[in-house]
């Protein structure tokens, strides 16, 4: 399989600031990965290099083979990109921003359109984009991103100031674009949206990669105990720590619900045992680190060593 | 070339929106229509034609107004794209940064060269229709004026480049934009005279003198049309500077030409290094 974007340990420093150390890391067609961190960890940079936007101080950085610094055009159409915060001309109509935005990457004859279609503004098409709201604008960039079906999306903190029903949209429309070939490398710190819509998290800090893997597997490294939590009938509590024989860490929330913290081992024990007869618990329900526990696990962990 | 256009297109277009295409025209259009009339009053019989007095006038007028609207258009434009953050949109994209600044660069004349041309010409058309009589030279020198008035702010859209290109902050670049407004167009002349009755001809020759004016855009536009034909500079009272100064207005076209080509060498040097 053939990489569309591949970082040698790459670095880039401002002045004495690290702002990227040593990263290393390759995308391929198809791919969702999410850059994951603190404001300031190095995710914008890391975008800035792959645009060739700013050149590594040292390593080497491959944008569809190309270096990107280069400027090459005929890379430069194959990538989409969204600026983390981009403010269009309020002046101008949406369909006139976007047109130019098409005409300048050579695409399609009325691109434009078909576009403000998609990302449902074609109501608000020849409105300027002053009277947008929030979540228009970032639709209008996300727009002006997918001109001309890129093979690379790069989006920085895209999802930032849309509501949910917007955040689904977007990522219905990250994953056709997904399912088209294409590579979305997108930045966020709202962490626990990235559930189900990144196949990959890369996890920055400080400049440097800390964690890199599916979220299965970042589970699987960390070790992270899944939370189990047990309802039982009004005053049934006691009863439930006694049959669970009060293991250590057991948490009991009020009267009727405990909550347990299992390591992977002891979940598959503890379930075995409660599909035997009279368990004493009405609902039982399992909560799988999530990707805030992960992102705190690797930050102590790293703090740690 | 087709980028090009395209962002010279987009800048205009911005301009008409912003509404900066049609404050300038009007300004220019106001100023020059009171000049033209005012100016056209006490000519009499002392020999110098009305469209002559215009000239004059216009050429005093667009001293001080065309660096100030080319440095109001061109200080923002670099980095205040940067600070909408649609400067490193517009890189993303297959665009050179030399074609982003000539872009604008040819976006921003296209403005000042319409407001300079409707706004002048409003003034002649308002001469013809009082049925004023003025000779071929005199229309020459108009036509010159108003192309060499361009040319002046062409040197200052270049100027506001550099300004715009080197600073990291848009308040700075309002700030810095101002301060060269003022030298150039009022201090350096006070400080030259200055320099000139306090050393009574002594060091200072007529060699240097030249040379200390082509140093200022703005002096050598005013000795370009002011001092430019005989009925005019007669009309300007610089008839004398004519004798004494050996500049020709080719030499001064060529100096104005230097003054756009240096700023925007310079300008498109501190660009292609910035970071963004």
């Amino acid at each position: 399989m053939s990489l569309n974007v591949e970082l040698k340990s790459v670095a880039r420093r401002y002045g004495r600031v690290r702002a990227v150390d040593d990263v290393s890391f390759s995308a391929g067609p198809g791919e969702v990965i999410a850059l994951v961190g603190h404001n300031g960890a190095g995710k914008t940079t890391l975008i800035k290099l792959m645009l060739g936007l700013a050149r590594p101080t040292s390593g080497s950085v491959a944008v569809l083979g190309q270096d990107p610094a280069a400027g090459d055009s005929a890379v430069r159409r194959r990538l989409g990109y969204l600026p983390e915060t981009v403010s269009f001309n309020p002046a101008l109509t949406g369909r006139e921003t976007l047109r130019f935005y098409v005409r300048l990457k050579g695409g399609r004859k009325d691109e434009e359109g078909a576009l403000l279609e998609r990302l449902g503004l074609a109501h608000a098409a020849d409105r300027r984009v002053g009277t947008y709201s929030k979540g228009m604008r970032q639709r209008l960039g996300l727009a002006q991103a997918m001109i001309g079906t890129p093979a690379i999306l790069l989006l920085d903190e895209p999802t930032t100031g849309l509501d949910p029903e917007l955040r689904q949209q977007f990522y219905a429309i990250v994953r056709e674009m997904q399912a088209a070939g294409a590579t979305v490398l997108l930045s966020s710190h709202a962490l626990n949206e990235l559930e189900g819509n990144a196949g990959r998290v890369v996890i920055m800090n400080e400049g440097r990669k800390i964690a890199d893997g599916t979220l299965d597997e970042l589970r699987h490294i960390a070790k992270l105990p899944t939370k189990i939590r047990l309802k039982t009938a009004e005053g049934g509590a006691r009863r439930l720590r006694q049959w669970m024989g009060e293991p250590a860490g057991l948490r009991q929330v009020n009267g009727h619900i405990v909550e347990l913290d299992a390591t992977p081992e002891d979940k598959a024990a503890f379930l075995r045992r409660t599909t035997g007869e009279g368990a004493p618990f009405e609902d039982l329900d399992m909560v799988p680190p999530g990707l805030d526990e992960l992102y705190a696990h690797f930050l102590s962990a790293r703090a740690a060593r | 070339m087709n980028t090009i256009l395209l962002l010279a297109a987009k800048e205009v277009r911005e301009g008409l929106r912003n509404r900066w295409v049609l404050a300038a025209t009007g300004l220019l259009a106001a100023l020059a229509l009171t000049l033209a009339f005012l100016g056209s009053a006490p000519t009499g019989t002392v020999g110098a034609g009305a469209l002559d007095v215009t000239v004059v006038s216009l050429a005093s007028l667009t001293i001080f107004i065309v660096p100030l609207i080319a440095l109001l258009i061109s200080h923002d434009a670099i980095v205040g794209e940067i600070d909408r953050g649609t400067m490193t949109l517009l890189l993303s994209y297959p665009v050179r940064r030399s074609q982003v600044l000539f872009g604008k660069f040819f976006g921003h004349i296209a403005i000042l060269a319409f407001a300079t041309c409707v706004g002048y010409g409003l003034a002649a058309v308002a001469l013809i229709a009082t049925g004023i009589a003025a000779g071929a030279g005199s229309w020459a020198a108009f036509m010159a004026m108003t192309a060499s008035s361009v040319l002046l702010g062409a040197v200052f859209v270049a100027i506001g480049y550099l300004v715009s290109a080197l600073v990291v902050d848009r308040g700075t670049a309002g700030g810095i934009a101002i301060a060269i407004w003022l030298v150039f167009v009022v201090l350096y002349d006070m400080a030259l005279l200055g320099v000139l009755v306090a050393d009574k001809g002594q060091f200072v020759g007529g060699g240097v003198l030249d040379a200390l004016l082509l140093f200022n855009p703005t002096d050598a536009y005013r000795l370009l049309n002011l001092a430019g034909s005989g009925d005019i500079a007669a009309a300007s009272g610089m008839a004398g500077t004519v004798q004494s100064a050996a500049l020709a207005p080719a030499a001064l076209v060529a100096a104005l030409a230097a003054w756009v080509a240096a700023p925007m060498a310079l300008a498109a040097l501190a660009f292609s290094r910035r970071e963004l």
